[in-house]
């Protein structure tokens, strides 16, 4: 799938939500840890090496879970193939859990579905409805029949 | 780069909803041959298929950081999405009629991060200023994105939100929450009291801080 990689690139040294040399493991099999410059930017997760400007790679964090693996470490699988997993090595039990609470709110998913709920609460609060000022209360993807069960 | 290709597929192809699926003529790159493709938004991504819904995607153009302009050209309908830097690449798109390009030129707008961010804090202050007690004081949302005012410049930058409470007549609100689970709405909002909800939102703040602050000290 083509993709536009410049525009990648630039957003990957953009200010980041989070950023950290940690442990890092691909998916493969017999795959050993290195260690990398991770970076948290909107729903992307960049990792680097740690003496290079230009990441190398990315993951998409749409559809992906998020799940403690020892007592500081973490791994980030994808829906369509949960065997898959890239783990990570944190210093302490601490930064692990705050990397794990952003990443589980990292993804657009996440946050369409809290725009919901926090609509949906305060229509009922006041029986105003806060999207319409911003023009977009008709967007399907805003609506409450956008929530999977 | 690399990057995970199979989930950019999947989140493609999965049943979220998405506004303003449709055809649009895309110009390609260096040649000026247009591709009729069936385009996609999917949050904050663009995905074009072949010339029917196929199966997966021939590409996408990831939107976040772009301008969405329309523009003088001999194609009726046209648009452009145009990103910042010296050799940035701008997508001409077309679409099929004055209404579609309208619906499109809205969308792609509003499909950054960034915006559904703001909104969705925007959101959780007012709810938490709601369950604070008291009316919810008017507002003029200057950092905020502009409704639909038919100007033809439509950017999808926006400025980022002012990190401190915004100050508001009667009791100081809460601090800006991060975004809550929409899956567990019987947190510990639902009966907490304004001192609890301060406390609260106060250490999840700290903590965002303290990341922030690390973030900074990084090379």
């Amino acid at each position: 799938m083509r993709y536009n990689e410049k525009e990648l690139q630039a957003l990957s040294r953009q200010p980041a939500e989070m950023a950290a040399e940690l442990g890092m493991r691909g998916p493969k099999k017999g795959s050993v840890v290195k260690r990398r410059l991770v970076k948290l930017v909107v729903n992307f997760l960049f990792y680097f090496r740690t003496d290079e400007a230009e990441p190398v790679g990315a993951l998409l964090l749409e559809h992906c879970r998020v799940a403690q693996e020892e007592p500081s470490g973490f791994s980030i699988s994808f829906l369509e193939d949960p065997e898959r997993k890239y783990h990570f090595e944190c210093c302490s039990e601490e930064q692990c859990q705050e990397w794990m609470a952003a990443l589980r709110r990292a993804s657009y998913e996440f946050m369409r579905r809290s725009l919901i709920f926090y609509r949906n609460e305060i229509q009922k609060m006041t029986g105003k409805d806060p999207l319409e000022q911003f023009g977009i209360s008709e967007e399907a993807r805003f609506q409450l029949s956008g929530l999977k069960a | 780069m690399k990057l995970n290709q199979r989930s950019l597929a999947f989140h493609a192809t999965c049943d979220a909803p998405a506004d303003n699926a449709g055809f649009q003529y895309k110009k390609g790159g260096r040649h000026a041959a247009h591709h009729r493709r069936w385009s996609v938004p999917r949050g904050t991504m663009l995905f074009c298929f072949g010339d029917a819904a196929g199966r997966e995607p021939v590409g996408v153009i990831i939107l976040e950081g772009c301008t969405v302009e329309l523009v003088e050209a001999a194609e009726e309908f046209a648009f452009a999405v145009r990103f910042a830097g010296a050799r940035a690449h701008t997508y001409v798109l077309e679409a099929e009629s004055q209404a579609a390009m309208e619906g499109w030129v809205k969308a792609l707008s509003r499909a950054s991060f960034d915006y559904l961010r703001l909104v969705v804090r925007e959101l959780g202050h007012r709810l938490a200023a709601a369950r604070a007690g008291g009316p919810l004081p008017p507002r003029r949302p200057h950092a905020l994105p502009p409704k639909e005012d038919g100007c033809a410049l439509w950017s999808a930058e926006i400025p980022a939100p002012a990190a401190a409470p915004r100050s508001l007549p009667g009791p100081e609100p809460p601090p800006l929450p991060p975004c809550r689970r929409a899956s567990a709405p019987s947190g510990p909002l639902d009966s907490a009291s304004f001192a609890q909800l301060h406390e609260w939102y106060g250490q999840e703040v700290r903590a965002l801080r303290g990341q922030w602050l690390r973030s900074q000290a990084q090379p």
